[in-house]
């Protein structure tokens, strides 16, 4: 069911506070209070602080639009944008709002046009939001019309600032953002790259779901690396990734704000786990094996020490490379307690017939219905659940006392402290017992 | 546009029609009992050794994006994914019930029949709604082996743009 289906569960009053009344508890590192999941008046602040504030939001792969007059539609925070290649090649990105009255002209999520027509009263924009005609400009017989000092270049749909990495599209409201790649810092940059070569994408297909739940939450989810071994009990039953294996849990050392988790695939299909380890892991069976291993294998195609990495880049993109699946995951923000996920899966232009198979295989892994994805979007909904409907407000990170941000165990919560220590800087919430 | 999933002129008199249709909604039915009692593990038994199983939104299959939220190759990924979801997954408990709509038969020849049939996937959570999950269309070939039919090749092509949080079930 859909959030909007709920049927018992309206969010508590208190779990709705005013911006006034959002004050961190006092052990700020180690806390999380529940509003920050669940007050709309936040939210707001978030769309206009963080989505339209001084970062770079993901909107588009170059692949999907690699022809003039290609186009998709696309989304920063929650606001509807066009993603489109202009005529002079470069990709422009703009509101997809008619700026006379307000349609969200563009209606197809992938396309090919010369101009993008409003079709309320045909005002027409160019590939780059530019407004080009208005229909009766000067009017009927000379009558009506619009005012003499009307300027088309005034009026154009809402542009924003562009940029690309490596076949990557990024658009900002801001004017004082910092260059992409020093807004990614270098450790972001270099694992970015490991994906995005440079080499040519393929698209491979897309999926959509509603998670019911805050969109910082699928953030600290893959910053939270205690989560894997524990709830993927996939992974787990089969030996795929344990407590044991060599991993990262990185956070940018600059902000905290993007992140990176990772971990090495041993050599063996199946890892072994110690006996202390399993002790610790419900969930972990000894004796399950796949009846098609294929699903496993590891093609080694990456210049990294890492077989998995999960990478969050701050505010709205996730990048995915699980083994040989690819995939980017962009969020669209819906509200305080849900997030529409738009997921790209990939392979690269020059892939085989036979490596595009492997990878739509383990494409079962992620996604709506992949065995890892399925469980996250659970145990997410059950957390807004909890937050939303309990007496009691406060969440306890406590896991690797003292750290914030890079965590040299799994057994850690540092990065999501990390991550909320910017957080509550950009947004300007106070913590308890420190002067306003 | 190239559409895979257009649905060609059916070549089938409507006298054999009739009569495969017979058989295909007997197989539906046993099929959609499996899934919505959650005999997760019957469910790969339907199909043939090498099938292939595969669900997909409708703006891929219309433009020949091959990627699939499930995508098995052979019975056994599907008796893998089975088993993954009967014994280890964490979801929330849930009732699946489809509804089948009319059984189109296309097709028939050496590779097997060619049929589509439309369905709603109605889920249901403890506390929630019934809801709409999935408005899809199976997309099929059968063979026989015997007198059994098998499916070598479904297609679950959902116009459902917007999934509700997951899919934790075969469909």
């Amino acid at each position: 069911m859909y959030q909007c289906q709920t049927v018992i569960g309206l969010t508590d009053a208190a779990k709705d506070p005013p911006l006034s009344d959002c004050v961190w508890p006092a052990d700020a590192l180690n806390t999380i209070p529940d509003w920050v999941y669940t007050s709309r008046s936040l939210y707001d602040q978030e769309m206009e602080k963080i989505f339209r504030g001084d970062t770079w939001n993901f909107v588009a792969l170059e692949a999907e639009v690699p022809k003039v007059g290609d186009y998709r539609r696309s989304y920063v925070g929650a606001t509807p944008v066009v993603v489109a290649r202009a005529e002079d090649g470069s990709v422009a990105v703009f509101e997809n709002r008619c700026a006379h009255r307000g349609a969200e002209f563009c209606r197809n999520s992938h396309g090919h046009a010369k101009e993008f027509v409003c079709p309320y009263h045909q005002w027409s924009y160019d590939l780059k939001g530019n407004l080009q005609g208005v229909p009766f400009k000067r009017g009927v017989n000379k009558q009506g019309g619009m005012p003499r000092d009307f300027k088309n270049s005034e009026h154009g749909a809402r542009q924003l600032r562009v940029a690309t990495r490596n076949g990557v599209v990024f658009a900002s409201y801001s004017d004082s953002v910092e260059p992409l790649e020093e807004y990614l810092t270098p450790e972001i940059v270099k694992e970015f790259d490991t994906t995005f070569t440079g080499k040519k994408l393929k698209v491979l297909g897309y999926y959509r779901n509603e998670l019911p739940c805050n969109w910082k939450m699928y953030h600290e989810n893959l910053k939270d690396p205690y989560h894997a071994t524990l709830l993927h009990s996939f992974l787990v039953v089969f030996g795929l990734l344990v407590a044991g294996n060599k991993s990262t849990m990185f956070a940018d050392a600059k902000h905290g704000r993007h992140g990176i988790m990772g971990s090495a695939k041993s050599e063996d299909k199946y890892a072994s786990v110690s006996e202390e380890n399993k002790k610790e892991m419900r969930s972990f069976h000894d004796g399950l094996r796949l009846r098609d291993e294929r699903f496993l294998d590891f093609v080694r195609e990456f210049d990294s020490p890492w077989s998995v990495t999960m990478m969050t880049i701050w505010p709205n993109l996730i990048v995915q490379r699980e083994m040989n699946t690819l995939g980017v995951r962009h969020i669209v923000p819906n509200g305080p307690d849900s997030l529409i996920m738009e997921w790209t899966m990939f392979g690269y232009e020059d892939d085989t017939p036979e490596m595009e198979r492997h990878r739509l295989r383990q494409g079962n892994l992620m996604g709506p219905a992949g065995f890892l994805g399925l469980e996250d979007n659970e145990a997410m909904k059950f957390v807004q659940e909890g937050v939303r409907r309990s007496s009691t407000g406060v969440n306890h990170i406590l896991l690797d006392p003292g750290t914030v941000g890079t965590a040299d165990t799994l057994i850690s919560e540092a990065a999501i402290r990390a991550m909320y220590r910017y957080y509550r800087q950009v947004m300007g919430l106070r913590v308890q017992g420190e002067a306003a | 546009m190239t559409n895979a999933y257009a649905n060609r002129p059916a070549t089938v008199d409507a006298a054999r029609a009739a009569q495969l249709r017979a058989d295909i909604v007997t197989f539906h039915a046993e099929y959609c009992a499996v899934l919505d009692r959650g005999d997760l593990e019957q469910w790969p038994l339907f199909f043939t050794e090498d099938a292939l199983y595969r669900i997909t939104g409708r703006d891929n299959a219309e433009r020949g994006l091959p990627v699939g939220l499930v995508y098995c190759e052979g019975r056994a990924m599907m008796h893998d994914r089975a088993v993954a979801i009967a014994r280890t997954q964490m979801f929330a408990p849930r009732y699946a019930m489809h509804l089948l709509g009319q059984v189109r038969v296309e097709a028939e020849g050496p590779a097997g029949i060619v049929a589509q049939t439309p369905f709603l996937l109605i889920q249901t959570l403890v506390e929630g709604p019934s809801t709409l999950h999935l408005a899809a269309c199976y997309h099929d070939r059968f063979v026989r082996e015997g007198q059994q039919l098998l499916l070598a090749e479904r297609h679950v092509v959902h116009d459902t743009n917007i999934l509700a949080n997951d899919l934790a079930y075969p469909a």
